[in-house]
């Protein structure tokens, strides 16, 4: 047995009796009495298992995880449906200004005229990206916006029909998230299935749409990358049998400045924050996922709303019909406010760029990929495109050594086995903030894969080998979970 | 790129969009803003906000004004952790999935329980989850929660009940601000779960074992609500009280209060609610070289393979914010987490006294009496909201008045004191609340 390494220990173990990494503010104060203070059996008796550990030590420990992170400022990050794009480091400066990163979220209205102003013009500005002017900036998430816009459809249905339906319709090319998110809204999920090029099948739709559909979640672009053209007629038949039409807006990144969903027949949709407008994902979260809907669905916005008044910008919260609140205070700020920063920046003309440069690059990739790599849906994509590993299976080689592979040769593997309708799946979202430099190298370690997999398929199987780890035995580690650390007994 | 592709055009490659839908102008949105002119643009927003420079701010509720340690924001802006998406590969991510290990077994045992997830978006909807995670492992649809939990959180729970037709059942406080304990009894019977937040949303000390007793006797899970984390550097932790379930608000270690977000959810259990939780968890795995790592675990449980049938539709949740959280239970550590609590309970009744002194004869009243922690209601001042409007003129934000959320404490403020209230500050809102 070898000396453990403290580069492999964790927190608990690196840490030794009387290290301090803390400093307090002086105690201009004096104590209180703890009896009678703190209910009698309700004092703590101590912490045994936090850590002491000097202010050098922690930070070494931490900046030695980051270390084994890979993140979008480490290279290119083509992670389908996710657009990791460039984030800009203004505004994360923004962000830490102090009158903002240390505003009370219950501060009165008028000590809070900034912070509103932000969310108003933020509100305003989706509003007209989408063709949706009627916004909710309050859900923390992607998934938590379908669940929210899933809600507002139930209220609106209600109000207007007295009952909500039973049924939303979800093709199968859907993230999880949709039929979870409608599910949890309490319909009942039919999933419709996609025709021969990938995309929604209106007669397979107008089959489906019957009175007790309350209506149709897609996502445009779809997850295949391809718009839904004939979203129009789909829209058309959702709408003529009362229903609504939800749009997962996860791919906006391709249609911003280009086309807006309240212009195709979208009622409501949520917009990723962190992904078509550049907040940082922290590593999986934070997110933040404003709604946007038609006018129709003004009177059940989550509450509260900021409101313009003679007086200035307040939260309104008195709105009977609200469908209430979705998350304590107002919504993730730091998010709207980097979401905020991200359009002043970019202004109009750069939106739109930002939309035709991100097509731009997947198309390139594909056109450079097509003859490596079966491209199921071979056809002119929007800002992302699927492989499959259907030639290299011949060889033994399957999509996760291929994602392992490119590791090795300095990229974040694209989302693999997603869509699910995809055998074997590899979603490439290169994003408008790839030049073709760093395109052609991804491209050039895509082909190198492609030749190693005829040649070498082993090198493929073993990979990734440059990595702190290699590959994990994730079955077991479900089987059999540990969630946390415990202290060895002895 | 363009001969690469095949198509004479940008415009070529939208041509799936249909004509008509195509946008045929620019959008309307303000021209561009070079860096330093939009630097002076959200500088001139962000002083229209009051914040503790510009103000003395007493407020909580929630969301904690804590001293984090310079450290944890200098290593949040390590690109490798802040540009880096949900940990899917775990070889190039083991420095997110190693501090979320850390994140679960920290939060493990400040709450006193067997495990923790890898964190929800926020406090409110944590508590929501953790109800509906009652529900299905009590396979029962009924909950009851204090009215003394947090009303935003309580609000987030009725929003989701209502289109799943679970029921809420609210049980009141009584004169001394503690759960009623007699009425949570009647309420309990046939309840999937008892949600109490402790400390409560007054700041007052319930004592979980009372809700645990009654949800026990009931066949029901007990939900405790921690809104305060910093309170349990001086209290018992909920799991070794029994609580079967906590639902927490980590923002006060070390996340900017933003206002208002991202904060910091998590849920914290015991063993039993493993295979229902919501939302995603590490575990400790072995590579193919035998070498200890970590990966996301126990995924069956979540949406991108369960689909409708997932426990939770959460997907993103607050990495960064765990991040954070972490490095601040980690620099606090086992000494200095008891010691930041204590400070906190000795200034907030340090204002508490002084406040009561100084207001006495204005007819000023402890609203509760019950023990409290950082967090106190003073009531007989007539109008809170008009108080604190008052004393917003003189740089003070005086603390929350109650009257949107309980009508019956119309004459009351929620004050909160932390240990970033300065003595002199605490002395200048006790006169100007008597004034």
């Amino acid at each position: 047995m070898t000396t453990p390494d403290h580069r492999d220990q964790l927190i608990f173990e690196l840490s030794t009796p009387g290290r301090k990494g803390y400093s307090l503010p002086a105690h201009d104060v004096p104590p209180a009495p703890l009896e009678g203070g703190v209910p009698d059996g309700l004092l703590r008796s101590g912490l045994a298992g936090f850590p002491e550990m000097t202010e050098v030590g922690l930070v070494r420990h931490f900046t030695r995880l980051s270390t084994w992170n890979y993140g979008v400022d480490t290279g290119m990050y083509p992670l389908g449906s996710c657009t990791m794009k460039y984030n800009p480091k203004v505004n994360e400066a923004a962000a830490r200004m102090r009158g903002f990163a240390e505003v009370h979220p219950l501060a009165p209205d008028e000590a809070a005229q900034g912070a509103l102003a932000i969310m108003h013009a933020l509100a305003g500005m989706l509003g007209e990206i989408t063709g949706l002017p009627t916004v909710s900036l309050q859900p923390a998430a992607g998934a938590h916006g379908e669940l929210t816009g899933m809600m507002m459809i139930r209220k609106r249905l209600i109000t207007r029909d007295g009952h909500p339906r039973k049924l939303v319709l979800i093709p199968d090319s859907a993230h999880g998230t949709n039929p979870s998110s409608a599910h949890l809204c309490g319909y009942q999920v039919r999933e419709i299935k996609s025709c021969a090029r990938g995309n929604l099948s209106v007669s397979v739709l107008a089959e489906a749409m019957t009175p007790e559909v309350a209506g149709l979640m897609l996502t445009n672009p779809n997850t295949l990358g391809m718009f839904e053209d004939e979203i129009c007629d789909a829209a058309r038949i959702v709408h003529e049998k009362g229903g609504l039409v939800y749009c997962d807006g996860a791919n906006m990144n391709a249609l911003i400045g280009k086309a807006r969903p309240g212009d195709f027949g979208v009622d409501i949709m949520h917009l990723n924050l962190h992904k078509t407008f550049s907040t940082p994902h922290g590593g999986g979260g934070p997110g933040s996922g404003p709604v946007v809907a038609t006018r129709e669905f003004e009177p059940f916005l989550p509450t509260p709303v900021v409101v313009a008044t003679r007086d200035g910008l307040r939260l309104d919260y008195d709105r009977p019909l609200s469908i209430g609140r979705v998350k304590a205070f107002h919504g993730n700020f730091g998010m709207i406010l980097r979401a905020y920063a991200y359009i002043r920046a970019l202004g109009p003309k750069g939106i739109r760029e930002s939309a035709e440069n991100a097509v731009l690059n997947a198309n390139y990739v594909r056109a450079r990929l097509r003859d490596a790599y079966e491209v199921p849906y071979d056809r002119v994509n929007m800002h992302e495109v699927i492989f499959s590993d259907h030639k290299q299976n011949e060889y033994g080689v399957t999509t996760l050594d291929i994602a392992k592979r490119l590791i090795d040769l300095g990229f974040h593997p694209p989302t693999i086995y997603f869509p699910l309708i995809v055998h074997g799946a590899l979603m490439v979202e290169p994003t408008e903030s790839e030049g073709l430099d760093e395109l052609d190298r991804f491209v050039e370690a895509m082909l190198q894969i492609a030749e190693e997999a005829r040649t070498n398929p082993d090198l493929l199987k073993k990979a990734p080998v440059t990595t702190r780890r290699s590959r994990f035995d994730e079955a077991t580690a479900a089987r059999k979970p540990i969630l946390k650390w415990t202290r060895p007994v002895g | 790129m363009l001969e690469a592709i095949g198509v004479p055009s940008i415009d070529a490659l939208f041509e799936p969009v249909p004509a008509a839908v195509r946008l045929q102008r620019e959008l309307d949105l303000p021209p561009a803003l070079s860096e330093p002119d939009l630097t002076a643009h959200l500088g001139a927003l962000a002083g229209q906000n009051a914040d503790p420079s510009t103000h003395a701010v007493f407020l909580g509720a929630g969301a904690y004004r804590h001293f984090a340690p310079s450290f944890i924001d200098q290593l949040l802006l390590r690109s490798e952790f802040y540009t880096a998406y949900t940990p899917y590969q775990p070889e190039i991510a083991q420095g997110t999935l190693q501090a979320i290990f850390e994140f679960q077994t920290l939060v493990s045992e400040l709450m006193g329980t067997d495990l923790a997830n890898a964190s929800m978006y926020d406090g409110s909807t944590a508590m929501t989850e953790a109800a509906m995670m009652a529900c299905r492992l009590t396979k029962r649809d009924r909950i009851v929660v204090a009215r003394s939990v947090h009303p935003h959180y309580r609000e987030v729970l009725d929003t989701y009940a209502k289109n799943l037709g679970l029921s809420i059942v609210e049980v009141g406080y009584l004169p001394d601000g503690t759960l009623d304990v007699g009425a949570l009894a009647d309420a309990a019977k046939g309840a999937a779960g008892v949600v109490f937040q402790y400390p409560n949303f007054f700041g007052v000390i319930e004592d979980p074992r009372k809700a645990v007793e009654v949800a026990r006797a009931a066949g029901a899970l007990s939900v405790a609500v921690v809104a305060e984390p910093v309170a349990m550097g001086l209290l018992a932790p909920p799991g070794s009280l029994g609580v079967d379930i906590v639902a927490a608000e980590l923002q006060a270690f070390g996340v900017p209060l933003g206002y208002g977000g991202p904060y910091c959810g998590v849920i914290a259990a015991s063993e039993k609610c493993m295979r229902q939780m919501p939302g995603r968890f590490v575990g400790m795995a072995t590579d193919t070289e035998g070498r200890t790592g970590f990966v996301l675990t126990l995924a069956t449980r979540e949406q991108h393979i369960r689909r409708e049938k997932a426990t939770s539709n959460i997907c993103t949740n607050s990495g960064l914010m765990a991040l954070a959280a972490t490095m601040f239970m980690a620099a606090y550590g086992k000494e200095g987490l008891p010691e930041l609590a204590r400070l906190n309970f000795d200034k907030a009744h340090y204002a508490e006294a002084a406040i009561r002194k100084a207001g006495a004869k204005a007819g000023v009243t402890l609203r509760f009496v019950a023990p409290f922690f950082n967090e106190f209601v003073i009531g007989g001042l007539g109008d809170g909201a008009a108080v604190q409007k008052r004393l917003l003129g003189s740089g003070i934000i005086a603390g929350l008045p109650l009257e949107r959320y309980y009508p019956e404490l119309r004459d009351s403020l929620l004050v909160c004191v932390t240990e970033l209230n300065r003595a002199e500050e605490i002395d200048r809102l006790a006169e100007a609340l008597a004034g």
